[in-house]
């Protein structure tokens, strides 16, 4: 796998495995306007993944298809971070999820925006805006959440103690990361973390958050290497009728 | 739409002579085609008609995003994936323009809530069916959206204005689903594998007399109709409409390579329409009853989802409160 090929699958596996667990959603969100919004963000991430392993599949050059890359893959072919693979729990987890993932995203965006690389800067430049609009919302709902009754905020500083050890996972440069940057088609994902930083400080702070005193960083995801056990059973569902029904067209 | 059985007055048309002057100056209006506004005059039993009507038909959008939700995650493309999540969206987006058309009739948004979970308001009985395979989101789009469609066209023309407004919204986006539905059932029925062709007939089976339901009971047994028919909340009788979606349903079902499930289908030259045969309408008052596959799971998800979501609207409230209070305290 060329370095290329590796960054465009954890590109385009971050959108389609949280895409993917937004989408569980569907129908049972606590008010009509939150179903209407887990969708449309549910569709941006399905549309993102579309272009990002489109993309990948064309870089490979092996005949595979952005639905093959999907579709067709098992669990220690996947890339994207382990926060992102974890079940939704509530809707306070699935939003904290959303903002600590969307806070990442504008700075990454906007920064591969400037790739040498022209399809990559065009994927962001588009993906971007939406990126934009979900972190408008997810800011928003967790200050609202976190900030509500007392139930809430107890459960916005659960979702937040759970999940802040999965975040650092996105900024953890490796060597393929090098070999991007000095390709010239993405900075490290490092570089971005100030912004991240300066973002959650202000959110948790409007939120009346404490952000958790630790240093603790799970990985395995964007490497593959290992990813949770929850990857699985996402995937067994996802799959289930293109395994089921080998070269069927739909 | 997916209005069943809807109460009416149940005394069935109102006489000229037994109205009241402003009833009556009320029919006039309507009969001169005018539409009628939230804040004009408008009989108790019109207002009530409508509300259960329209709250019929958002609550059968919001319980209808339960079966395509089932397939959502197994969607087995992503192009499939997108088209869903943008349809059940859309279904959404008219959950809300109908509750919204409600509301101005003086009933809010949770309390039709309340009565949906309670068992007083009612959905489609077609959404008490289950989908069991792929195909069953290509035949819900198909029969589903497209009895929903003969329904709703004509309603753009409903007399109440905030309802054909919505209408109008809703039309254009049913009508591109059931293509998307009808795309799916060429692809499995016409250009599949021998198990996609399976499964395509396989749904048209189920799905076939479920869709014939939703335009109600047959005309001599819909007590409802005529009141609602002469305030123009309803447009055709059920008989017309079922007619006309059999007339245009069998062709796509042919053209597809599929059988309709009726052993008695038939062309009738002499009417220009085909013959059928009527659903089993025990089956149906069953259904409506609360006792179909699916009502009790589906009454059972809408009301956990509302149960679990109640700390969510609560602290949304909470929070408001919170910054009008600071709002205050800074001035």
């Amino acid at each position: 796998m060329t370095p290329l090929f590796e960054f465009l699958l954890r590109q385009g596996d971050n959108a389609l495995v949280l895409g993917h667990r937004t989408s569980e959603w569907c129908g049972v969100a606590p008010a009509l306007e939150e179903d209407i919004a887990l969708a449309n963000t549910a569709l941006d991430l399905i549309g993102q993944t579309q272009l990002w392993l489109g993309y990948a599949a064309e870089v490979e050059g092996a005949g595979r298809s952005a639905n093959d890359l999907a579709y067709l893959r098992d669990v220690y072919d996947f890339r994207n971070v382990l926060m992102l693979e974890v079940p939704n729990a509530d809707f306070g987890r699935t939003l904290m999820r959303q903002f600590l993932f969307d806070a990442f995203q504008v700075p990454w965006l906007t920064a591969l925006q400037g790739s040498d690389d022209q399809q990559v800067a065009d994927i962001a430049a588009k993906s971007l805006k939406e990126a934009q609009y979900h972190l408008d919302r997810s800011s928003e709902t967790v200050i609202m959440l976190g900030d509500g009754t007392d139930e809430s905020h107890a459960r916005m500083k659960a979702a937040l103690d759970y999940l802040f050890p999965y975040a650092g996972e996105m900024f953890a440069d490796d060597a393929i990361d090098t070999a991007i940057r000095e390709s010239g088609v993405a900075p490290l994902p490092s570089t971005v973390r100030t912004q991240w930083n300066e973002t959650l400080r202000r959110v948790m702070n409007e939120a009346y958050l404490t952000i958790p005193d630790t240093t603790f960083n799970h990985s395995g995801g964007r490497t593959g290497f290992r990813h949770t056990e929850y990857l699985g059973h996402m995937l067994a569902t996802m799959q289930t009728l293109q395994r089921s029904y080998p070269g069927a067209t739909w | 739409m997916y209005a069943q059985m809807v109460k009416s007055t149940g005394k069935g048309v109102a006489s000229r002579e037994d109205m009241t002057p402003e009833d009556r100056q009320f029919q006039d209006r309507i009969d001169a085609g005018e539409k009628i506004e939230p804040k004009d005059y408008m009989p108790d039993g019109y207002r009530k008609n409508l509300i259960r009507q329209i709250g019929q038909h958002a609550h059968s959008e919001i319980v209808g995003q339960l079966p395509e939700g089932n397939w959502i995650t197994r969607a087995p493309t992503l192009e499939r994936k997108a088209n869903l999540l943008a349809k059940v969206q859309d279904e959404a987006g008219h959950g809300l323009y109908l509750y919204c058309a409600a509301e101005t009739l003086g009933v809010s948004r949770d309390e039709m809530f309340e009565m949906l979970h309670d068992g007083r308001m009612k959905y489609s009985s077609i959404f008490n069916y289950p989908t069991l395979t792929w195909a069953d989101m290509g035949a819900v789009g198909w029969l589903v959206d497209g009895a929903a469609i003969m329904n709703q066209v004509p309603l753009q023309r409903t007399s109440y204005g905030p309802y054909a407004r919505a209408m109008v919204r809703i039309c254009k986006e049913e009508s591109f689903h059931q293509r998307q539905g009808y795309h799916i059932m060429i692809k499995m029925a016409r250009e599949g594998s021998a198990d996609q062709k399976r499964m395509a007939q396989d749904a048209l089976n189920r799905f076939w007399y479920p869709s014939l339901m939703m335009f109600g009971p047959s005309d001599k047994d819909s007590v409802h109709s005529a009141q609602s028919m002469a305030w123009k909340i309803k447009m055709n009788t059920n008989d017309e409409l079922r007619q006309k979606f059999v007339d245009e349903t069998v062709p796509q079902a042919e053209y597809l390579g599929l059988t309709v499930p009726d052993e008695h289908l038939s062309w009738n030259a002499e009417t220009g329409h085909y013959d059928f045969s009527e659903p089993d309408w025990s089956e149906f008052s069953d259904v409506i009853s609360g006792n179909g596959p699916c009502n009790v799971d589906r009454l059972n998800a809408r009301k956990t989802a509302w149960d679990d979501g109640a700390w969510v609207r609560d602290a949304m409230m909470a929070h408001a409160d919170k910054k009008a209070q600071r709002r205050m305290a800074a001035e």
